[in-house]
């Protein structure tokens, strides 16, 4: 029988194979270990209690991204238990020997940004960090998992991890994605669908025509959400989409190298007898914009719709759950969507703060201004995000419009830094999580696409473009 | 690691699902540099509540939580683990954990043990009519026990064999990887040579 891409690409990294029978893991090796100042201080602190070295310096990458400040970056950082954290973290790079891209550095960024934006995320690789979305790595066709603090120290004193093989799912997305509705809107509706829990044990491949179709960024944003329902992963095969993407990039292969990469990233698809444990199919021709109202991601429902009744769902648990959502939301079943008034607007993050991202909030907002009483925050996921929308006008764009243009870090999306909710504020988030305080204690967030949060900047109530008035301006 | 064997201590019924590790431990709190001290951060926006179940007497003395399902979905942050453990907590039982969550409690020492969503329910109105009232859980027999008389609930919990065999020996992962040592300097003198590494182009610079 054939195998799927992420049976493939298990296979390839098994350093040794549990005895069938034992419920021993699997150990399997990794290719590049990411990690960040949160997650990382005890693991460095477990290798020197332990007398224990970096195994594999030259295949881990650290960068500052999760509560460094976007405002007055150049300055050293103002609250002093953040700088403690970060300075913590060039403490270990240097004693350990592991590169490190500092606030200031050109290429700082959100990890899962800058690990693409280098070139060094490559199909068929193992890919962890102490972060869950690491799945964003799975777009290039890699497992790539997210993981938690001891199992970052098991990492650095090596370079494997003891891992039980999951189980593969499907995603398959048939059809055509209607204008305006993105990879966002298709993930969130995947969620919904298939509930927090649904991807639970398995690694997903998203797969199907509608996939295909998607750029590298779109199916970033997809495996990206892949933690939102459970998955242990998700991943995308590889295509000439994926290579053209990589291409020329600074630690993409090159010359000879280049070739033999490419001869076997293109071995990395599923074989047509391949069986998948479970599959989903979902039809793309019917989504439309999506948005959350509650406080998890599988709270979801098209723009057009309305907060629904909790007594509308089916299992007891559900509609305690979302009773108290809507309590904690501050909204009433039956309210439209469209209706509900916004403070603040947030675009930015590992899900959506890539180049193509801000193009499209800028075209939206472009020629427009952010309505009075709300807040457009835009924070490039790294710098060199944030140097080329420059290089091509976009901050001026939303700058303009009214939009405060930050520097480069995951920001709101977990409000780590000063970039918080206020008690009771609602935002609309381009981000990934809309838990209860996840960007602010008693802040409320409403999960939605880029064009979707740009329009809601813009009348000041969740929106799409097409709810806009057209410019005098025009697109540019 | 600690070894784990049994343990009985007050159950403190959590009636909610969904609780997801920003719930646990709110990202502000993650600043610290130790494994210890976080403590303050657990549940820290419904510790603002009088009425929370951690702010009444004796639930605050627990160490066994008893959770509906999907508990500790969502971030990695191991912090969410500490937390409970630094606050107390030995034990935690849910119909179902997020992936990382369980991952994070074996390595740290924490049993995440997996019962039937009935047996949650009959522990939770068993802790909420005798509030104080001890949990029993038994790793080596995979076992829960609480209560005396009609209401009384035994039941079983699952653990993956892995996890709890290592947590029965207090078993550390590294010592045990770096015992196969071998077989990882074998595969990587046999990965690719195009294969990235994060130091080329400041070599080639």
């Amino acid at each position: 029988m054939g195998r799927t891409l992420a049976e493939k690409v298990w296979d390839e990294h098994v350093v040794r194979a549990a005895t069938p029978g034992t419920g021993e893991p699997d150990l399997l090796y990794i290719d590049l270990h990411l990690i960040h100042e949160v997650t990382s201080p005890q693991a460095f602190d477990g290798l020197r209690l332990a007398g224990r070295g970096v195994r594999r310096p030259d295949l881990t990458l650290a960068t500052e991204d999760h509560n460094v400040p976007t405002l007055d970056w150049d300055q050293p950082i103002k609250d002093p238990v953040s700088r403690t954290q970060v300075e913590t973290l060039r403490k270990n790079a240097e004693e350990f020997g592991v590169r490190l891209h500092p606030l200031g550095d050109l290429d700082q960024g959100i990890v899962h940004i800058i690990g693409p934006q280098l070139g060094l995320t490559q199909p068929g690789m193992t890919i962890v960090c102490g972060d869950s979305h690491t799945s964003t790595h799975g777009a290039f066709g890699a497992i790539a998992f997210g993981i938690g603090t001891s199992e970052v120290e098991h990492v650095l004193a090596t370079q494997t991890l003891p891992q039980a093989r999951p189980k593969t799912m499907a995603v398959t997305v048939t059809g055509e994605l209607p204008d305006g509705v993105t990879a966002k809107d298709l993930v969130l509706t995947l969620i919904a669908h298939a509930g927090t829990g649904g991807g639970q044990g398995y690694v997903v491949e998203y797969r199907g025509p509608v996939i295909e179709a998607l750029s590298m960024e779109a199916r970033m944003t997809v495996c990206n959400m892949s933690i939102e329902w459970g998955a242990k992963a998700g991943l995308i095969a590889p295509d000439e989409t994926t290579f053209a993407y990589l291409a020329g990039r600074p630690e993409a292969p090159k010359g000879d190298d280049w070739d033999a990469a490419v001869a076997h990233w293109k071995t990395l698809v599923t074989d047509d007898d391949a069986e998948f444990d479970a599959e989903i199919v979902l039809d793309a021709s019917t989504m439309t914009p999506f948005v959350t109202w509650g406080t998890n991601p599988g709270h979801g429902v098209p723009l057009g719709g309305s907060v629904p009744d909790p007594d509308s769902f089916a299992e007891e648990s559900d509609r305690v759950g979302a009773r108290k959502a809507l309590e904690y939301m501050g909204l009433d079943a039956g309210t439209p969507m469209r209706e509900i008034k916004v403070d603040t607007v947030f675009v930015g993050s590992c899900t959506n703060g890539r180049i193509e991202d801000l193009r499209a909030a800028a075209e939206v907002v472009r020629g427009r201004k952010v309505a009075d009483g709300t807040r457009l925050l835009v924070v490039p996921g790294s710098a060199r995000v944030r140097l080329q929308a420059e290089d091509e006008g976009l901050d001026v764009d939303f700058k303009e419009a009214g939009a405060e243009w930050r520097g480069a870090g995951c920001s709101m999306c977990l409000g780590m830094n000063p970039d918080q909710l206020a008690p009771q504020e609602r935002s609309a988030s381009t981000s990934n999580r809309n838990f209860e305080g996840r960007q602010g204690k008693g802040g409320r967030t409403h999960l939605v696409s880029v064009p979707v949060a740009a329009a809601t900047a813009i009348r000041g109530t969740l929106s799409s473009p097409a709810d806009l008035e057209p410019t005098s301006e025009g697109a540019r | 690691m600690e070894a784990f064997r049994t343990h009985t201590g007050i159950g403190v019924p959590l009636r909610r699902s969904n609780v997801d590790t920003d719930q646990i431990i709110p990202a502000v709190y993650l600043k610290r540099v130790t494994r210890t001290g976080f403590e303050d951060g657990l549940f820290a926006a419904w510790r603002g509540e009088p009425s929370f179940v951690l702010n009444r007497d004796p639930y605050d003395a627990g160490s066994v939580l008893v959770a509906g399902p999907d508990f500790g979905t969502g971030s990695s942050r191991e912090h969410a683990v500490w937390a409970l453990q630094n606050y107390g907590f030995r034990v935690v039982l849910s119909p179902r954990f997020g992936d990382i969550f369980r991952g994070n409690a074996g390595k740290a020492g924490l049993l995440a043990g997996q019962v039937d969503e009935k047996v949650v329910q009959r522990l939770w109105s068993l802790l909420e009519a005798e509030p104080g009232t001890t949990i029993s859980v038994d790793l080596v027999e995979k076992t829960v026990r609480a209560g005396t008389g009609p209401e009384a609930v035994e039941d079983s919990f699952d653990i993956d064999d892995y996890t709890r065999w290592r947590l029965l020996e207090g078993l550390d992962d590294i010592s045990l990887t770096l015992a196969h040592d071998a077989d990882i300097a074998a595969y990587e003198s046999q990965r690719p040579a195009w294969k990235p590494t994060t130091v080329s182009t400041r070599a080639g610079a």
